[in-house]
């Protein structure tokens, strides 16, 4: 048996679903016998009436309504259709969920599922990476699942955490990743994962970003270069000590992200080695994110937009020659 | 079909109205919430209280009138003109001097201050200043309650004519009716947001033609009566128990202030204080009492003394109490300690 990423998020709202009667899923398309524009959660209306309900094009609504049922006991996954789309629900998830329990000692546990980054021909507006900005505004924990088994087990995670999650799974990974089975137990989140052991550079990613950079640690083994790759999981919380044990080790780093450039969570976590673990590093800290362009829409600009094994092998090629 | 949209203020405003059964209990929580609003402002002008202090007069019927046919399991989210409908609804006094005051016992506890304060556990929500936001919160409420098999529940979220303008109350207004929550929205359209005139807010006719778009039911009010406002937002409240759809109550009044104690309102004209909608429902709500002999001076005055005794109270507690510390706070926004990032 095989399992991909976008089964395993619907296999573990169908497990929510079942075993938790305070769950009910909340968005555009995801109901009746569509099952949502990815299929995240197709069959879901049919084995569990009345708790998958589709909405109307009303981002701002679907989680000012979430957010009003989880104060009242209820455990609500809002899906976006596109991480694009929950820019119109900001005031929302960031003034309201992300503020409630500091101002009222009331805990909002609402997940936000945010179908994220770029697959090739979505252009500007069915791209994004939208981690950075929901990592800036306090209250906000923030999960970026680069594997079928942590998809899994982190959207189950998010579902029993008291307090506001955005969990963004990537579109491009939903079909190319696969799983023999699911697990019963991941790590604990906020805890990064060591992907790839090495000992001459760090890259620091997550999400798809991952998959990007263990090929790119792939390439550079046949030059004898060990890179060791390091997976966040949850941008916010972020797992510096990993990150430092990691530098540590290596004395360099890359911090890889698909998000736009300015700020951010590659920018976040060379700040904190920079004034942790400054005394670690052999070379200056680098970090590669998308251009700072909207997202293009042509296969070949989109490509170049975010980055690639191509661009981060430059990149860490240039690292390890200082 | 079932939206209608009606226009109920003539029906109850003549003098020769039968005053309503709880009329009497709703000017004495009116009374209440002008007098400590008073108080506030002194204090705000005396430099007692910091932030912003903003009062609910003239908009006080409208307010109680929200309050008072809530039960308990019901969802209230009121807003920044609301005091008398707050008091109504069940907010101690002193959760009101605390959070003005800053005193670490009160429901914010120095986190957030003077109108944003709630208490959701005990179904008053935290209003956010983003207008709009609030209706969908409350619609999310009314669905929790339904999953959990509760009966004989309602909702009611107030708004401006200003919060009326936003997407998020559109939002809010349009997914009720697709829920087919029993809520009720009352809309108390005073006249301005901040200094922005109604012919710069909207162009309809009548904001509340809206209803019927939205799949509301809709009624009209003069905000200033106060039997009005008990008849026809508690008819509302009973229609919306009873399972009719979301109701919507437009209320015309003068915001008889500014915005907030800061402003001055001179941009309020002349003329518009002329209008009908105008007049200061708390004095109007006393002379139906005197009118109609439901009170004598002497009761009015003993009424008094116990609003201004119970506010004097609220304040003297709160200001005993000690601010918060910042040394002592923990500077955690979230409930999930073990997941609190190490960001500084």
């Amino acid at each position: 048996m095989s399992i991909t990423y976008l089964e395993a998020i619907r296999e573990a709202q169908a497990k929510l679903l079942r075993d938790d009667e305070r769950v009910f899923i909340y968005g555009q398309d995801v109901g009746g016998t569509f099952g949502g524009a990815f299929k995240a959660t197709k069959g879901l209306a049919k084995e569990f009436p009345g708790r998958v309900l589709n909405t109307p094009i009303s981002e701002d609504a679907m989680v000012g309504t979430a957010i009003g049922a989880a104060i009242n006991g209820m455990r609500p996954i809002v899906e976006m259709q596109f991480a694009d789309f929950s820019s119109t629900a900001l005031n929302q998830i960031l003034n309201n969920a992300g503020t409630h329990y500091w101002r009222t000692n009331v805990p909002v546990p609402i997940t936000v599922r945010l179908p994220s980054g770029g697959t090739k021909g979505s252009g500007p507006f069915h791209s994004q990476s939208m981690e950075s900005i929901y990592a800036h505004y306090p209250g906000l924990i923030v999960m970026t699942p680069a594997t079928v088994e942590d998809a899994y087990t982190m959207l189950i995670e998010a579902v029993a955490i008291d307090d506001p999650v955005v969990y963004c799974e990537h579109k491009y990974l939903y079909y190319h990743l696969k799983a023999d089975k699911l697990p019963d137990k991941g790590l604990p989140t906020g805890k990064a994962r060591i992907a790839r052991e090495g000992r001459d550079l760090t890259i620091v990613s997550y999400s798809a970003m991952v998959q990007e950079s263990l090929a790119v640690a792939d390439e550079l083994a046949g030059e004898g270069l060990e890179v060791e790759v390091v997976d966040l999981r949850t941008v916010k919380p972020l797992d510096i000590d990993t990150v430092l044990a990691s530098v540590a080790r290596t004395g360099r780093l890359l911090a890889t992200g698909e998000s736009f450039p300015w700020g951010g969570a590659t920018a976040e976590v060379i700040a904190r080695v920079t004034s942790e673990g400054f005394h670690l590093l052999d070379a200056a800290p680098q970090r590669i994110n998308a251009k700072d362009t909207p997202i293009p829409y042509h296969p070949n600009l989109w490509a170049a937009h975010r980055p690639n094994p191509k661009t981060i092998a430059a990149k860490a090629r240039e690292l390890l020659r200082e | 079909m079932l939206q209608t949209v009606q226009r109920s203020g003539r029906k109850s405003a003549g003098k020769k109205a039968t005053p309503h059964e709880r009329f009497l209990e709703a000017f004495r929580w009116m009374l209440l919430a002008r007098t400590l609003e008073e108080k506030l402002v002194s204090l705000y002008r005396g430099g007692a209280i910091t932030g912003g202090v903003y009062i609910g007069k003239g908009q006080e019927a409208v307010s109680v009138a929200c309050g008072l046919f809530l039960e308990k399991g019901d969802i209230f989210a009121p807003l920044i003109r609301d005091q008398a409908g707050r008091s109504a609804f069940g907010e101690p006094l002193v959760n009101v001097t605390r959070t003005y005051l800053g005193s670490r016992k009160g429901p914010m506890r120095g986190r957030d201050g003077n109108i944003h304060r709630g208490s959701p556990r005990d179904g008053q929500l935290a209003m956010i200043s983003h207008l709009g936001a609030m209706v969908s919160v409350t619609v999310g409420a009314l669905i929790a309650k339904r999953a959990k098999g509760e009966k004989n529940f309602v909702g009611l979220s107030c708004i401006g004519e200003g919060g009326m303008q936003t997407g998020s109350f559109h939002e809010g207004m349009n997914i009720a009716a697709v829920e087919q929550v029993p809520l009720i929205v009352v809309a108390t359209n005073n006249h301005y947001a901040y200094s922005t005139p109604n012919a710069r807010e909207f162009a309809c006719h009548d904001l509340v033609d809206r209803a019927k778009g939205y799949g509301f039911e809709g009624y009209s009010i003069d905000g200033t009566d106060l039997n009005t406002s008990l008849e026809v937002i508690g008819g509302a409240v009973k229609r919306a128990r009873a399972g009719r759809p979301p109701q919507l109550v437009v209320a015309s009044v003068l915001r008889l202030s500014g915005h907030g104690e800061h402003d001055d309102a001179s941009y309020i004209t002349d003329e518009i204080k002329r209008e009908p909608f105008a007049q200061d429902c708390l004095k109007r709500a006393e002379k139906l009492i005197v009118d109609l002999n439901l009170g004598d001076a002497e009761t009015l005055k003993s009424w008094r003394a116990e609003a201004a005794a119970k506010v004097d109270e609220a304040i003297t507690t709160a200001q005993k109490e000690a601010a918060p510390n910042a040394d002592e706070e923990d500077w955690c926004a979230i409930s999930t300690r073990e997941l609190a990032d190490q960001a500084e």
